[in-house]
């Protein structure tokens, strides 16, 4: 590398197009911030997408891009990262474009652990075709398309990527800017398919969807930040924590009534099942942000490369001419 | 066939000869249809193939016709579990399988029942006796069992009680009674191979390679197909064996081979003639699945195989690929076809190339996903949204896949567009002996990836082919971003302006249709100054037609025929050499597709021959019509 790598290499010439307040804004600056601590050249870079609001995302990215058609972007990345493992790839999708149309190229892709930096911006609204609920989106949500409000069960995005065993499952927030660019770090540095859900306001649609997490006053008494090997704590004087009540998690006030920090429980990356029970958190359950779950298995782009390499290894540089000639054979003289 | 078929083929002269056995006598026969059937269980695709490369190997002309059914396991004895490989070997120049088979093999009740309807009088009928037993009666519907009661009368008949003929000659081999069972199709090829003279050498040592694993079995199947010939030389049950002598085919080097393994092998050759990686994005469907297991072997070859989620990620991977510089394809069936159309509509907009394989079936919705058609011409060409123009080329025989998918991707990457490849379920499964081509000799396919960052821009044109530059991730400076959206003329940037939007639209018509100028002209086969009736075809009509217009002129009619391989741009010179003629038939395998092409395009008052039962034209079927034709 001649000269070190700045935002600036990452920045297009083209008009930043979301609506003013947008989170995708945050979202934006945040990754091309974090772009250059990755050391990769923009050439080597590639953003794909789908549709809806989050899927301009590559437009504004000075590195190959390609925005693509409704919930294919995993399945197109696919293809690239096979075919070409030296590049860097990443997918941004949206909850609609993600979970709804493209649901089943996702699960499939997070399972096969295609080596993928995936950003699920969720903000739990079609935004695009201008305010119906979403899979992300609560029951009773009242929108243009569910007046009396939605009878439809959301989808939770970690319990799904953990469901589909993802490798490594995150969660962030738009405005939480030193948290997404950790977040964001981490899954680069993972090998395999990351998935991150990025908690994105939409403050046309569905404004202070996650107040909760986001408001500064607020925050501290919902966000739990999980940090590997440190206890479950949150709250504004760090005093609250979750505690096993058996099989179930339970919030504590600590140094009370004989609620001692060594009985919280102490996150660990590793276990899927404690995994699987912090992203079913809901209220009054805290929010938590950060590393769910990360695991290493071999990635199936490596997999497949090994495959071919193996084979040429063990029957040589395939001859075209010999695969022709090879078969039932005869000659007509 | 021109002339009914009298008993085990069409004879040629009869006379006794210096066979093997003194006290037989040798039948010289021009060409022979044989149709083993069987249950699903019985072997018979095995007992047809090894038929067919024996007589490729006793030098004649051959064309093979698999049917099996749909069900993988099908109640065993019943109409549905009744699979068949229908093989036509001859001493001359052959185009089809045979209308009607001269000779059939039938292991079971089911089996005769489901055949003998295509059977002619004095036809010779094989059938395992034994078989016939009150169940399996019962369970192929039949009431009275037909060895007794005079219907198969008109039929030269052969009751051989091969159940029992194997099991005697497997005595002692320590088999169970099930896999010395399963040595019953060897024993009928073994019979069917004297009678035929067919040099059994290659099928023993198909079974070496295919059981050197197992000792035991490869000898109890080398020992029952040696009983079977024995059964023919020795006993008194055939008071002849035939030949067909070698038919006056080019020198060369052959191979058999079935067109999904000729289309899989055209794109491996290609995409090494380009110098790049070859790339499949593939869901499971029948009949094209065979392309995704035979790709899937040639690892290599530099060849990724992606079994996707389902069809929409198995062309959306190969986009992928694309983009990344490497020769993508994606192969499907009709219902694959249409969850892929907005997928491909987006690699017409990003003028990326990829190849999409269509190995039509019977339709709509799942219908008779084993059987043939030629009804996605019309998908291919409109079934997209928006103005969508893909190039389409449609193989004619089981080895022209190869020429055909190899042609496929010489347009792709030379004009920057996804193309349509048209077979269908006929040509992926039948197979015909093919002249190996000499890799060195093939058309040039040239992949030039734009590097030069001074001026780039990704939507610039080839002054010449109007396609734009490939310029791959990795490339230093060349950074852009393509998608669906309406792009601007040159820089590719979204662009709502309504006038781009044209020029575009356009831009891309033009690039497709200027393809055209480097279709080679069309060959007449027949008249090439005109005459009374053009037959028009594309597809794997091509050998139906062309025996039945050989046929026609031979009775001294100037009938002629013309076959299209590149359907979408047409030939330019199509409507001249078209009008030429007085008439012109369209033969299809659907409701008039192709004609309403021609019809629109051209306004020629063509005339349509349509069949939509799942299975080819009949070579008698279209001479009847093309002599009615000639009457009006």
């Amino acid at each position: 590398m001649a000269t070190a790598l700045t935002r600036k290499d990452f920045v297009t010439d083209q008009e930043v197009r979301w609506c003013p307040g947008c989170g995708d804004y945050a979202i934006l600056a945040q990754v091309q911030k974090q772009m250059p601590e990755f050391g990769i050249q923009p050439e080597n870079t590639v953003f794909i997408s789908g549709i809806g609001c989050s899927s301009r995302f590559p437009y504004y990215m000075n590195t190959y891009g390609f925005h693509t058609i409704h919930g294919r972007a995993p399945a197109i990345a696919t293809g690239l990262k096979v075919t070409r493992p030296d590049l860097d790839v990443w997918v941004v999708t949206g909850d609609g474009d993600g979970l709804s149309i493209g649901g089943n190229h996702l699960i499939h892709c997070l399972r096969r652990n295609v080596d993928l930096k995936i950003l699920l911006f969720n903000n739990k609204i079609y935004g695009l075709t201008k305010g119906q609920y979403s899979p992300t989106s609560e029951i009773g949500k009242v929108t243009k398309s569910t007046p009396m409000g939605s009878v439809d069960f959301p989808f939770n995005p970690i319990t799904v990527a953990l469901g589909a065993h993802a490798t490594f499952v995150a969660r962030s927030v738009d405005v939480e800017q030193k948290h997404l660019g950790y977040t964001l770090k981490r899954a680069h540095d993972h090998r395999g398919a990351s998935f991150v859900e990025i908690l994105q306001n939409c403050n046309i649609f569905n404004d202070g969807a996650f107040n909760d997490v986001s408001d500064k006053a607020i925050k501290s008494e919902h966000q739990l930040i999980l940090e590997h090997g440190k206890p479950l704590i949150f709250g504004k004087n760090r005093d609250k924590g979750i505690r096993m009540n058996g099989m179930r998690p339970e919030v504590v006030t600590i140094g009370t009534d004989g609620k001692d920090l060594d009985s919280i429980v102490v996150h660990d990356e590793s276990n899927l099942a404690l995994a699987f029970m912090l992203g079913n958190f809901e209220p009054p359950m805290p929010v938590p942000l950060g590393v769910f779950y990360s695991t290493a298995r071999p990635a199936y782009d490596a997999a497949m490369n090994e495959q071919l390499a193996g084979s040429i290894a063990k029957n040589g540089k395939g001859d075209p001419q010999k695969l022709l000639n090879g078969g039932d054979t005869w000659t007509v003289n | 066939m021109a002339v009914p078929p009298e008993g085990a083929g069409q004879a040629a002269e009869s006379q006794p000869s210096g066979s093997a056995h003194p006290h037989k006598t040798l039948t010289a026969r021009d060409s022979v249809v044989i149709r083993f059937a069987g249950d699903s269980g019985d072997g018979m695709q095995l007992v047809g193939m090894q038929f067919t490369s024996e007589s490729a190997l006793a030098g004649n002309d051959i064309a093979t016709v698999p049917d099996f059914p749909a069900e993988i396991r099908a109640p065993a004895g019943t109409l549905a579990g009744v699979s068949s490989f229908q093989l036509n070997f001859s001493s001359s120049e052959i185009f089809t399988a045979g209308d009607e088979p001269n000779v059939l093999v039938a292991m079971n009740p089911a089996a005769l029942k489901a055949n003998i309807e295509d059977l002619p009088p004095n036809a010779v009928l094989i059938i395992d006796k034994e078989a016939f037993t009150e169940a399996n009666l019962k369970r192929a519907g039949y009431t009275a069992n037909p060895l007794n009661d005079h219907s198969l009368d008109k039929y030269q008949i052969f009751e051989v009680d091969v159940t029992r003929l194997t099991s005697l000659a497997l005595q002692g081999s320590g088999l169970s009674n099930r896999d010395a069972f399963r040595c019953r199709n060897m024993f009928v090829l073994g019979m069917l191979s004297w009678l035929y003279q067919r040099p059994i050498e290659t099928t023993v040592k198909y079974i070496t390679s295919r059981f050197k694993k197992n000792q035991q079995i490869l000898d109890a199947n080398v020992k029952a197909l040696k009983a079977g010939w024995n059964y023919g030389e020795t006993t008194e049950m055939f008071a002849s064996s035939y030949t067909v002598p070698k038919a006056d085919i080019a020198r060369g080097y052959y191979r058999n081979i079935t067109g999904n393994s000729a289309t899989a092998m055209g794109f491996v050759v290609a995409a090494n003639k380009a110098g790049r990686p070859l790339f499949l994005g593939s869901y499971p469907i029948t009949p094209a699945s065979d392309i995704l297991h035979e790709l899937a072997g040639y690892k290599n070859y530099n060849v990724y195989t992606f079994q996707a989620e389902d069809e929409i990620a198995g062309v959306c991977s190969a986009i992928g690929a694309a983009f990344g510089g490497a020769i993508a394809i994606t192969s499907t069936s009709g219902p694959g076809m249409n969850l892929k159309a907005e997928a491909v509509g987006l690699a017409v907009k990003t003028e990326l190339p990829i190849i999409i394989t269509d190995v039509q079936r019977a339709g709509p919705s799942t219908g008779m996903p084993t059987k043939p058609e030629q009804t996605d011409l019309l998908q291919s060409m409109y079934g997209r949204h928006g103005e969508s123009p893909v190039p389409i080329i449609a193989a004619s025989t089981p080895g022209d896949c190869f020429d055909c998918a190899y042609e496929a991707v010489r347009i792709a990457v030379k004009y920057m567009t996804p193309v349509i490849l048209l077979t269908d379920g006929q040509l992926a499964n039948g197979a015909e002996p093919w002249l190996v081509p000499d890799v060195s000799k093939l058309a040039e396919i040239k992949v030039e990836f734009a590097t030069n960052p001074e001026g780039f821009q990704p939507y610039s044109r080839d002054d010449d082919t109007l396609s734009r530059p490939w310029a791959i991730p990795g490339t230093p400076g060349l950074q852009h971003r393509v998608g669906g959206i309406t792009g601007e003329h040159l820089t590719g940037n979204i662009s709502y302006s309504p006038s781009n939007h044209e020029l575009m639209i356009r831009m891309r018509a033009r690039k497709i249709s200027g393809i055209a100028r480097e279709i080679p002209p069309i060959e007449i086969f027949g008249d090439a100054d005109g005459g009374d009736i053009v037959m028009l075809g594309w597809g794997s009509t091509f050998g139906p037609i062309r025996e039945a217009v050989k046929q026609t002129r031979a009775k001294g009619k100037r009938v002629s025929h013309i076959h299209l391989r590149y359907l979408n741009p047409l030939p330019s010179d199509l409507a001249d050499k078209l009008r030429l003629f007085k008439k012109v038939l369209v033969a299809e395998m659907n409701m008039g597709q192709l004609i309403k092409m021609v019809r629109a395009d051209y306004l020629i008052p063509a005339i349509g021959i349509n069949k939509i039962q799942g299975r080819p034209f009949k070579v008698a079927e279209l001479v009847t019509r093309i002599s009615r034709a000639l009457e009006e």
